[in-house]
């Protein structure tokens, strides 16, 4: 498995690899929205947590369709069927590849950007601490949605159709984590469910994406 | 020239390479393999019906059959890709399958692909030199895979046979887009890997001048238009 996040993790970094795609797509966004709005502290305060939250889900979700599509293209995938290695573990390390790649970074660099926003300071290690433990949920249902669509044919459209709604409850209880945090709030709660929905997500659906990729490899 | 434990002596290899191939070394199982009244679906429709036939140790099958007739979809079952619907045949777990497409990372050098797939099949360096001699590959080994025709790609790909360690190659088509040389080469190869034991299937239509029993896949052709029925197939669709 380390073999595999390796080689995943070293693609990605190689020319054409699309790392930094989401991250270059969240630091726009998080320009564009005090462009848009005008650079007002009392507008934006309140909305940042979200935007940030937004921001973060979309970036996530460019990079997803490359998670097997890739894979699949060269004939990768149906060699990985074959291996050694069980399908879920397969499963298990292709998200992990996307989190460091996508997630981890999200998640450091939101810290910076929030001052384009206007996140009272208070706020910030809540946003850096929601981050970190609710993407790994976007990346693990990302590759579930990636191994239904493998097959397909302009699949990233019905991916994201798919996709989008699985991360209602991380968006949800993230964005609240943040809003409780700058409102001097307590957090446990919506921290609590946003750590299950994350290892729920981290424990169970490797299963599920390894039964969809079976079928999509008949 | 290593001796090899068995005595065996026999090896044919190339005049101009010396020493035999490690994989032509390494002793394989040598083990019957029995397909018996195998039924094979390509997606939901049944390709092939009551597919039986014995393969020994050493031996290798040549699948033969117009386009279509079902050669893919049979290797693919045998490899585990495909569950077959009924019928016995033996474990995947044993087989190393080649298809179309060669499983290179375009981004990755030659020498790191083979050295990725050794890591997944828990094969070591020791193969991977040995499939980059087998293969002729040492002069691209630094190259990356997308700089290489699609010959250079296919020996990269095939190479990869010999990094896997699994007894029974189960090839689609092997020869595609080879020279003549690289023909000669992959059929040595292949020769080591029959006489230290090993067994292979092969989809093909041009004579390797190995010794292989031949089957035609379309006498199993189904006989009557059938579809399996599954749900969560037609759900994904």
């Amino acid at each position: 498995m380390s073999a595999l996040l390796l080689r995943d993790l070293r693609l990605a970094v190689r020319a054409g690899g699309g790392f930094g795609l989401g991250l270059v797509f969240f630091l726009i966004l998080a320009t564009l929205v005090p462009l848009a709005v005008g650079p007002r502290p009392d507008l934006l305060a309140p909305v940042a947590p979200g935007i940030l939250w937004l921001g973060a889900l979309l970036a996530c979700l460019l990079s997803l369709d490359r998670i097997f599509a890739l894979d699949a293209e060269d004939g990768s995938l149906d060699l990985l069927a074959t291996a050694p290695l069980p399908l879920a573990g397969v499963a298990t390390t292709k998200a992990l590849a996307h989190w460091v790649t996508t997630g981890l970074p999200l998640a450091l660099a939101a810290g910076p950007l929030s001052l384009l926003l206007f996140l009272p300071p208070g706020a910030l290690p809540w946003l850096l601490l929601a981050l970190l433990l609710g993407t790994p949920a976007l990346s693990w249902l990302g590759t579930f949605g990636a191994a239904l669509t493998v097959g397909l044919r302009r699949g990233s459209l019905l991916l994201s159709l798919l996709v989008l709604p699985l991360y209602i409850p991380t968006l949800v209880f993230g964005a609240e984590v943040v809003r409780r945090g700058a409102a001097g709030l307590p957090v446990a709660t919506p921290l609590a469910l946003l750590a299950a929905i994350t290892l729920g997500c981290v424990a169970l659906l490797p299963f599920a994406t390894a039964a969809a990729l079976r079928v999509n490899l008949r | 020239m290593p001796e090899r434990p068995d005595g065996f002596k026999g090896i044919p290899w190339y005049a101009d390479d010396p020493l035999p191939h490690p994989d032509a070394l390494r002793i394989k199982d040598g083990m019957d393999r029995v397909v018996s009244e195998l039924t094979c679906c390509r997606g939901e429709a049944i390709v092939l019906e009551g597919v039986s036939f014995a393969l020994r140790g050493g031996r290798a099958l040549v699948l033969r059959g117009p386009n279509g007739a079902g050669k893919t979809t049979l290797l693919r079952t045998l490899a585990g890709l495909t569950p077959p619907v009924s019928g016995a045949m033996p474990d995947p777990e044993g087989a190393a399958y080649a298809g179309h497409a060669d499983g290179l990372k375009a981004q990755l050098t030659v020498a790191e692909n083979l050295a990725f797939w050794a890591a997944i099949f828990g094969t070591g360096p020791a193969e991977v030199e040995g499939a980059i001699r087998g293969f002729d590959l040492a002069p691209l080994r630094e190259r990356r895979a997308a700089e290489l025709s699609a010959g250079q790609k296919r020996r990269a790909g095939l190479a990869r046979l010999l990094v896997t360690g699994r007894d029974l190659w189960l090839l689609d088509e092997p020869t595609v887009s080879l020279d003549r040389t690289a023909v000669n080469r992959f059929a040595c190869v292949m020769r080591g890997h029959l006489d230290a034991g090993g067994a292979a299937i092969l989809a093909t239509h041009i004579d390797l001048g190995i010794e292989a029993d031949e089957l035609d896949v379309a006498a199993f052709a189904a006989k009557r238009e059938a579809t399996l029925r599954d749900p969560f197939a037609e759900a994904v669709e």
